[in-house]
């Protein structure tokens, strides 16, 4: 991968030869002789990595381990709410294992890879380099080490490569998250020998190397990388994955300002807009194919902090409930896009999560629940939001002061500047009304439990602490979802939740993402543009 | 030797006059980023970092360790050159800077240069003129400069040029994605591109720059314009005007070889301010046309407490002013032989 500047330049232009003296013309041809192998995507956030498992590395780089990587195994596909496609938990592929079997006990993964794997340099995949490469991402610490441990993966002596195609993880409980945490974009093969040239005594894990260079045996190389400019792919011809993907080329081109993209998007220079707002989403959707894809396992929500008087008031909590303009919050800050999470039925029938609460807007009942709480005669609050999530915080929490008014409770609203955001809303909790939002990559809604609801856990910024949460959420985490007694105790999760209200559910967001020329867009639980299914049209 | 070359002599001087200018900056700028809001430690552990891998990333930043430490480990590495890395891009801060700096400066360089060829005859004009049409135009392009802000006018001339007329091309940064970057020289694409011989590339460098620097010349033609037609009128009024109009000399000569050159003096001096200002306000139209320069590199090395890379900014800044300043004053001995460094 890594050439000469002045080799990889003229590769570069003999490969786009034919799309480069056809390009500044797309706009006067028909859409059928447009440059059918090549695709322009612009998105406002930065690739500051190609290596995920850095400390550092941003949201946005996360592509690069979903396009360029292999996993052992993938999730599934099926059609989208708000148009195209999304993954599917349910469902799991094989990308680099041909197959896998599970120990009777639960305990031992056994993976078989395919024989005709290959990294772009031309050697074989073995077993050896997805130990090397799960080794480093249980060993690296950060996120990445976080990720593994939520599939029970935590030290090097948990892999074993027993032949280059026999691959095997002892696990120490047995859990319904190990095999699905596989499919996440932490668990990437590198390609160890190339990694290991190029590691140092300082470096063992080939931090420095790998974060200029990828090695991977995935469905795309990195053709170029300018760091905050941007990112073009090459598709790997070799690759077993999957099916072999429609397009030679696809340039990932950095713009940070919202209305040039949607300029770009409109005038069909560019072929996909990633993660537009919900504004142009909405606007947009009337000329081109914008797709909505609502959240998985992702809450807006409004979070009284327990570690305050007033909200320790339960009566306080649901007089807030009640208080708030859901549908005005989700016309406002939405514009109508995701999916709304109030006005549901207070009877528990499924365990789909995010559910709908049994709230709905209704001053009355809040000034009801004011008057029987021990705040009767009201009391003053900052609300708390993000400046760097403005655009939907902001409205939201306009909407919130105003209603909030209406039953007595004085809101002033805060804004943090979001260096500072993470620090006092997650890790210090130290907010006293806040609005937040988590989604989790495994979508279970224990695992949402996890993180959000049990105490001392990150998202968990109410410090809310129930006995029986603690218990049901521990309890369930790691049960197979077939276990006979999972719904039942999912169902009481919810009613707990629901009843005690540390965090109050306001709508599922979406991610926004317009297309003028492009197909088989397909959504991803880690809000990064999978490049692989896409097409021209 | 140096007897001889009084001016080189001062040159030097001011040279070391502004050491203790940048040793000011390396202090203030170290202490002020620490005192920047958030903790990055919290910010670069990720998602869903827990305590104890934030405290793995505090480590690894070095940002245990105490803050005199710190600084001085910060000053050692500045003394070898060592700008430090940079979080958010990844890369070392000064790779960063090299690949940044000519983006802006070519930007705010080229605005300027089209600023100053249309502002300035538009002074001298008005000037000449007063109370016709052509003051009255440039009282008009002035209020409408100073008026509108860039992110504005930027996303007028998108939406005007690129989005219905269709004529400009796309606002995708420095090139469009068809092109490569020309082999780095100067980082100036412009320059870069013709010195290997790529007039492709280079009427593609040119074509991106277009609507940018013209947001930025509306912007900074404003006080070039205001500041010439004042100078102007003031040295039309001199008495040295009138002695020369008396002697006879022709309109043109006592205009451009007399009253011009007088009145360049106040105008150079502005230039140099508007630069400076011109430099803040490429932040926004660097995020309007998505162009890699160095004011979008500091905004968003701020907003998540990237201290090297804000410091290094601040660094470059601080010397890219002191060598502005140093370029003023020699340009002003060259324009008016009686300031003198001898004098001084």
């Amino acid at each position: 991968m890594k050439m000469t500047k002045q080799t990889s330049r003229r590769n570069f232009l003999k490969m786009g030869a034919a799309s480069a003296s056809v390009l500044p013309f797309l706009r006067a041809m028909p859409a059928a002789a447009q440059g059918s192998d090549t695709l322009v995507v612009v998105s406002g956030q930065t690739i500051n990595s190609l290596d995920l498992h850095r400390s550092g590395t941003s949201r946005a780089s996360y592509q690069v381990g979903v396009n360029c990587y292999d996993r052992l195994v993938s999730f599934g596909t099926k059609e989208a709410i708000g148009g195209g496609y999304s993954f599917d938990y349910s469902v799991i592929e094989p990308e680099l294992a041909e197959s896998w079997t599970v120990s009777d006990d639960g305990l031992t993964l056994t993976f078989k890879l395919k024989p005709d794997a290959t990294f772009w340099d031309g050697r074989k995949v073995t077993a050896a380099d997805v130990k090397w490469s799960f080794d480093r991402a249980v060993s690296v610490g950060g996120f990445p080490s976080v990720q593994m441990k939520a599939g029970g993966f935590e030290r090097p002596d948990q892999f074993e490569a027993i032949d280059d195609e026999t691959f095997v993880i002892k696990l120490d409980f047995p859990s319904k998250l190990s095999i699905p945490d596989l499919a996440v974009p932490v668990p990437y093969i590198i390609n160890s020998v190339e990694a290991l040239a190029n590691a140092t005594e300082d470096d063992p894990w080939a931090l420095e190397y790998l974060h200029t260079v990828a090695a991977g045996s995935g469905a795309y190389k990195v053709a170029r990388w300018t760091p905050g400019e941007q990112l073009v792919y090459e598709r790997n011809d070799d690759w077993v994955g999957g099916p072999m993907p429609a397009l030679k080329r696809v340039v990932v081109r950095e713009v940070p300002s919202p209305a040039t993209r949607r300029a770009l998007v409109e005038r069909g220079d560019v072929q996909i807009a990633f993660d537009i707002p919900d504004k142009d989403a909405a606007e947009l959707a009337e000329t081109l194919d914008v797709f909505s894809t609502p959240v998985v396992n992702c809450m807006f929500c409004l979070c009284p902090n327990f570690a305050f008087e007033p909200f320790k008031d339960a009566d306080v909590r649901k007089a807030l409930a009640y208080a708030i303009p859901y549908e005005d919050i989700f016309q406002a800050a939405a514009y109508g896009r995701g999916q709304p999470l109030w006005g549901g039925e207070e009877e528990i029938t499924d365990i789909a999560w995010p559910r709908k609460s049994q709230y709905y807007t209704d001053i009355e009942k809040a000034k009801e629940h004011m008057a029987k709480s021990g705040y009767a005669d009201g009391f003053a609050v900052p609300l708390s939001i993000s400046l760097d999530l403005v655009s939907w915080m902001e409205p939201t929490a306009l909407l919130i002061q105003e209603a909030l008014g209406q039953i007595g409770i004085t809101v002033e609203i805060e804004k943090i500047p979001g260096a500072n955001w993470r620090t006092a809303s997650l890790v210090e909790k130290r907010l006293p009304l806040h609005l937040e939002t988590f989604g989790g990559w495994l979508d279970t809604p224990d695992y949402y439990f996890f993180w959000a609801y049990q105490d001392g856990h990150l998202f968990n910024s109410s410090n809310y602490r129930n006995e029986e949460i603690e218990e049901l959420t521990n309890a369930t985490l790691h049960m197979p979802t077939d276990d006979p007694e999972y719904a039942p105790k999912l169902k009481r999760m919810f009613e707990i939740v629901l009843d005690e209200l540390p965090r109050i559910p306001l709508y599922q967001p979406a991610l926004n993402v317009a297309a003028n020329g492009a197909d088989g867009y397909e959504f991803w639980f880690h809000r990064q543009l999978d490049i692989r299914p896409l097409k021209s049209v | 030797m140096l007897a001889s070359t009084p001016r080189l002599r001062a040159i030097l001087l001011r040279v070391a006059q502004s050491v203790p200018v940048v040793v000011g900056v390396v202090v203030i700028s170290f202490l002020l980023t620490r005192a920047l809001p958030g903790d990055p430690a919290v910010y670069f552990a990720g998602v869903t970092a827990d305590a104890e891998s934030i405290e793995q990333t505090r480590v690894a930043m070095g940002l245990d360790k105490p803050l005199m430490q710190q600084f001085f480990i910060y000053v050692g590495d500045l003394l070898q050159g060592d700008l430090g890395q940079s979080l958010s891009s990844g890369r070392s801060v000064a790779e960063d800077l090299a690949k940044r700096l000519p983006a802006s400066l070519e930007l705010t360089l080229t605005a300027l240069i089209l600023a100053i060829v249309i502002a300035v005859p538009l002074g001298v004009l008005a000037a000449t003129r007063p109370g016709t049409w052509v003051d009255h135009l440039c009282r008009v392009i002035v209020t409408a400069g100073v008026s509108l802000p860039t992110f504005f006018t930027g996303i007028l001339l998108i939406y005007i040029f690129y989005y219905l007329l269709g004529i400009a091309p796309s606002p995708l940064g420095r090139l469009d994605f068809i092109y490569l970057d020309p082999d780095h020289v100067t980082g100036f694409y412009l320059i870069d591109a013709a010195l290997m011989g790529d007039w492709e590339t280079w009427r593609g460098a040119a074509k991106q720059l277009i609507l940018p620097a013209s947001t930025l010349a509306l912007f900074t033609l404003a006080p070039i314009a205001r500041m010439t037609r004042a100078a102007m009128l003031t040295a039309l009024s001199s008495d040295f005007i009138r002695t020369a109009r008396a002697a006879g000399l022709s309109n043109r000569t006592v205009l451009y070889r007399y009253a011009f050159r007088n009145a360049l003096l106040p105008v150079v001096t502005t230039l140099g301010m508007v630069f400076s200002f011109a430099l803040g306000a490429n932040v926004l139209v660097e995020k309007v046309f998505a162009w890699p320069g160095i004011g979008s590199y500091a905004v968003e090395a701020l907003v998540v407490s990237d201290y090297a890379a804000v410091q290094g900014f601040v660094l470059a800044m601080a010397l890219l002013f002191v060598a502005l300043n140093l370029v003023i004053d020699l340009l002003y001995t060259a324009i008016d032989p009686r300031i003198g460094f001898s004098s001084k």
